[in-house]
């Protein structure tokens, strides 16, 4: 590992005005840690944030939930607001990685690392959430944008993410055995007007599944999804799954999320 | 004092392993120490055509940068194989040689190139970074079944063939199969596993220029063995002023039986620059350089009479060895595999060929169970396979089949001393509520879910080793075991044993043993083992051997004890020797109430002066101290045997596996500790449902480790298991006295066949290890396929 200057951020203003070309915000450094000691990363300044006291905690406040970014993967897990309000999100963040991953992993450090295998982006594409920065709003849509890559610019701070409560919704992962990452995820989120399933792990980044959505709006059943077929061709395939077999799981996956729709 | 045999001891080394106190050798840090790194090559297969080490040694806080060149100028021998193999031609094997640091080539992904030693770890590091290799990059061999079809990575080493081993009568069993009804066959891949010991790799060279002594600490299972190769074969340092010390060892598995490169360079290094050097593995060289474990390709055919009668057996094995031949890597395929491939039946002819092939991957020797689950694997698929298509019960073909008679010499090698398999069948089937199965198939259809059960029924040999027996097919050393037992003059006793504890808890079992056999309170005996120094030459801890030979050797030490002991009570209460009766740790004179304890005893040969009357408590020619030492070479190996019974659930919609119930019953002979021995069951069942269901070493085309990682390589976990149903049966081995069979490898040996006849029994289709969820998945598509289209 490298040398660095560490700093500790009192505020969201303190912490953005530090920032440079060279530095990384620190929330729980699952990601951030272990590439900088095997060398893959290396930077000037860190910059940590998770200090910050306006960044943390969960508000539920009419028909959405804004759970602030540097709130940890097990406090949202065990959440009685969240239960009460999305509760496929409270599963979905008890299932990610490991005790130790969830006690010191965040939110914001999940969607802005953007792993292609990670959770927390398929929640906020289904959850058609809004992530809000020290700048501006983004819709989730918008947000993820490729393998690793989002629409945060150099310096940008996250500071909540805001999903949208539907009237149904479910995630259910197939993790990989070893990393616990999602080899595929299903996220489906059934709204007053229309249904989102997002997937996570199958492709580079995040996506809807139209294939999905379609069968599911016109009839939201398991039986809906007997006919549709996913195309390996734009998937993943790694010695963890191939692409064909990930095209398999979206269904598989797809089905029991409609099951366990609450 | 009641028998400490069979009892449930709490184990005397968990308070310090559960606190955190454990001493490992990364624990260990010596004054003016230097740090090692080793420059690893990131080619499977290459020639070097040089190494320079100039930027390098300008280096922030570099001491010193060695290559293979200044190895070989100090007349550094190479790495061994430590068992020679004879071809079915007669020829000897044939083995590369395998410099500590390659020199002209590099063999696997992880070869050692070059060691960097600096003032800290960083800058060694960074200064490893600066070390430029010119590699001219070969195509690497990487598969199994390709290397005798491949370019040979070795000169002089045709078709990359170490050897080709036959065992067995070849002609008859080619007869047996003419005779037979139905011939059963089955092809089996036994996959690459890497050990995972919780402690990576680590040692410390510390030569002392004063003494002109050398101390080597290190994570190993095996210390004065690990003396003898460095002094004798890389040539070193001479034994006599050589001491090795494994202190606490987190987990071995086989992979710390041996001395590795990294092990000879620090203690060469270390005389180089007369300061300590300090290596500890991160986990990716653990990944890499770790020797790996099984890796097969078999084909086995099962001769069977119509009746359900095997009438023979023949078995083609091909066997990776990895890039170089390690120290047990020729033993593990041949003798410690070929003779069990009969399991545990009366198979009267069978032939075992076995082609070991040199490929550029990381070197693969004994793990766990080394050779025994490769054979089990085999046999428990293939008859399992065969009771199916015969149409006859898999618990009933089995016990038709049973050698029942003991002892039972095999057609092959083990002459068997003792057993009682359908004992512990019908224990298990009872245990696993095998009647019951198909009413638990059916809940589990209603579902959606696939159910299946399946047998495994195993034996192995343990104990190793007869040390002429051994010696005649190849051995390079005896395998006896070494014990010394010390009285204090305070009466308490220190046990020095030759093998090697890393998660076994001798200093429990041990200390037992001599409880029971000298009446000495448990808290008042201490097993002192891991330190070259400390007590005899031994020969360590593997194959489930520290008991049965070990644990022998210091009987017979406790036994001399007696002896002595008898002679001094019997002068100090002045009367005969065979007068004196010796119980619970007191000598009494029969038929009265005259005694001496055992701690009197050791204090009087310790203090050998007036005693009341007595001018002396010793009788003429009896030596003061009291303290004896005892070696024993075993007369047989112990076969330790027992049947495993896994049920499985598989999601069909993912191919997902759960195993669901796990019922282990086995006969150990005499259990010591059953706390201890649950221990190992359930550790070697969860090895062995891993290799089963989850790991995998997988090498890409190029030789790259892609598992080089947590990420990437999957552990078993605890969440994927059941409570295990564990229960014993004992018939006692006659070939040592305390009856003991072994129990270190039982669980990974049994467990894989278990586990994949269930998959396969829940399936109805073949599926190879290990059945992750898409193999399986996919295996249930074509079987749905192939009935459609049937």
């Amino acid at each position: 590992m490298k040398n660095f200057n560490y700093h500790s951020a009192k505020n969201s203003k303190e912490a953005t005005k530090l920032s440079s070309n060279k530095s990384a915000y620190l929330a729980g450094g699952m990601t951030t840690l272990p590439s900088m000691k095997l060398g893959l990363a290396s930077y000037s300044d860190i910059i940590d944030i998770k200090n910050i006291k306006d960044l943390s905690g969960i508000k539920v406040s009419g028909k959405s939930l804004k759970i602030g970014a540097i709130t940890k993967h097990a406090d949202v897990a065990s959440s009685k607001e969240v239960k009460k309000t999305i509760k496929s999100l409270s599963d979905l963040a008890d299932g990610i990685g490991d005790p130790q991953v969830r006690n010191r992993g965040t939110l914001g450090g999940s969607i802005a690392n953007n792993d292609p295998a990670a959770d927390y982006p398929s929640a906020c594409v289904a959850l058609n959430a809004t992530i809000h920065t020290d700048k501006r709003k983004i819709p989730a849509e918008k947000f993820f944008k490729g393998m690793f890559e989002t629409d945060l610019k150099k310096g940008e701070l996250i500071q909540s993410v805001e999903f949208q409560v539907p009237e149904k919704s479910c995630y259910m992962k197939f993790p990989n055995p070893a990393s616990r990452y999602a080899i595929v995820g299903v996220y489906i989120a059934k709204f007053k007007k229309e249904v989102i399933v997002a997937v996570t792990g199958a492709q580079p980044v995040v996506y809807r599944s139209k294939e999905l959505e379609k069968a599911l709006n016109s009839n939201f059943s398991e039986s809906a999804i007997n006919n549709v077929r996913i195309k390996p061709s734009s998937l993943n395939s790694d010695i963890h799954a191939s692409s064909d077999y990930r095209a398999h799981l979206i269904t598989a996956l797809a089905k029991k999320a409609v099951a366990g729709c609450k | 004092m009641a028998s400490l045999i069979g009892s449930r001891v709490e184990r005397k080394e968990d308070k310090k392993f559960l606190t955190g106190k454990g001493r490992y050798t990364a624990d260990i840090n010596l004054a003016n120490q230097t740090y090692a790194y080793f420059v690893r090559s990131p080619h499977a297969r290459a020639k070097i055509k040089g190494i320079d080490t100039s930027k390098a040694l300008k280096a922030p806080g570099v001491v010193k940068v060695l290559t293979g060149k200044d190895l070989a100028a100090d007349k550094i021998g190479g790495m061994i194989a430590g068992w020679k193999i004879v071809s079915q031609d007669g020829k000897d094997m044939k083995v590369p040689p395998h410099p500590p640091l390659a020199s002209d080539s590099v063999n696997y992904a992880g070869d050692h190139v070059a060691v960097v030693i600096a003032e800290t770890l960083d800058q060694a590091k960074n200064a490893a970074e600066l070390v430029k290799v010119d590699y001219k990059v070969l195509k690497a061999v990487v598969n199994t079944g390709d290397a005798m079809s491949s370019e040979p990575i070795h000169e002089g080493i045709e078709k990359n063939l170490c050897f080709d081993f036959g065992l067995g009568d070849k002609a008859k069993t080619d007869e047996a199969f003419s005779k037979a009804d139905k011939v059963i066959k089955i092809d089996l891949i036994n996959n690459r596993l890497i050990p995972n010991a919780m402690e990576p790799r680590a040692s410390i060279g510390d030569y002392n220029p004063s003494s002109e002594e050398l101390t080597l600490y290190t994570a190993n299972q095996n210390p004065h063995l690990t003396r003898l190769v460095i002094s004798a074969f890389n040539a070193v340092h001479p034994e006599h002023k050589f001491r090795v010390v494994a202190p606490d060892v987190g987990g071995g598995f086989g992979s710390k039986i041996y001395p590795y490169a990294e092990d000879v360079v620090v203690a060469w290094a270390t005389k180089k620059i007369e300061r300590p050097v300090k290596w500890v593995a991160e986990r990716t060289e653990s990944f890499l350089s770790d020797c790996h474990g099984r890796d097969h390709i078999t084909h086995a055919e099962l001769a069977v009479q119509n009746d359900g009668t095997i009438s023979g057996l023949k078995v083609d094995t091909i066997a990776n060895l990895g890039g170089y031949a390690s120290l047990f890597a020729t033993v593990t395929p041949t003798y410690l595999y070929a003779p069990l491939v009969l399991g545990l039946y009366n198979i009267p002819v069978a032939f075992c060929n076995v082609k070991a092939v040199f490929t550029n991957t990381a070197p693969v020797d004994a793990y766990r169970g080394a050779g025994r689950p490769e054979a089990t694997y085999m046999i428990e698929r293939l008859v399992e396979k065969a009771a199916k298509e015969m149409g006859i019960d898999r618990a009933e073909f089995r016990k038709k089949n049973f050698v029942s008679k003991f002892p039972h010499q095999q057609c092959l090698v083990h002459n068997i001393d003792s057993g009682d398999y359908s004992a512990h069948l019908e224990k298990a089937l009872e245990l696993a509520d095998y009647k019951n199965f198909e009413n638990r198939k059916k809940e589990s259809a209603s579902k959606g879910k696939l159910r299946g059960i399946g047998f495994s029924t195993y034996i192995e040999a343990c104990g190793i080793a007869p040390s002429a027996v051994v010696m005649s097919i190849g051995a390079g050393v005896g395998l006896w075991e070494s014990a010394e037992v010390r009285f204090n003059a305070t009466g308490n006793v220190s046990v020095f044993t030759g093998a090697h504890s890393h998660g076994q808890g001798h200093a429990t079992t041990f200390a037992q043993i001599v409880s029971d056999k000298l009446g000495v309170p448990i808290e008042n005996i201490d097993l002192i083992h891991g330190d070259t120094d400390k007590g005899p030459f031994g020969m360590g801890t593997y194959g489930s051997r520290s008991l049965a030979v070990g644990g022998t050797a210091i009987v017979k030490a406790c036994d001399k004890i007696i002896d002595k002991s008898k002679k001094v009570a019997a002068h100090m209460l002045e009367v005969k020797p065979e007068d004196i009766d010796f119980k619970g740790g007191e000598f009494i004179v029969r038929n009265s109430n005259k005694k001496k304890t055992i701690a009197e005893i050791a204090f009087a040969c310790y203090l050998p002066g007036q005693y009341g009357e007595i001018k002396s408590p010793l009788p003429e020619g009896v030596e003061p101290g009291l303290k004896e030492t005892a070696f024993y070479d075993p007369i047989n190996f112990s076969f330790p045997a027992g049947s495993h019974i896994c049920e499985v659930e598989v999601d069909s919609s993912t191919g997902e596996t759960k195993i669901v119930s796990y019922t282990a019953v086995d006969d150990f002979g005499t259990v010591i500790n059953p706390n201890i021995v649950e221990g190992q069951v359930h550790g070697g069942v969860v090895q062995g449902i891993g290799q089963a269901l989850y790991e995998n070493a997988h090498y890409d085309e190029s030789g790259q480790l892609i598992t080089a990682s947590y990420m990437d390589y999957t552990m078993p976990r605890a969440d994927n298991f059941p409570e295990f149903k564990i229960d014993y049966t004992c018939t006692p081995a006659t070939s040592n006295p305390l009856g003991a069979k072994g129990c270190g490898e039982a669980g990974a040996i049994a467990a894989p066949p278990a586990v994949m006849n269930a998959v396969v029994d829940a399936i109805g289709t073949e599926v190879s290890m290990p059945a992750t969820s898409e193999k399986v998945c996919d295996s249930i598509k074509s079987k749905q396929s192939n009935s459609k289209a049937a």
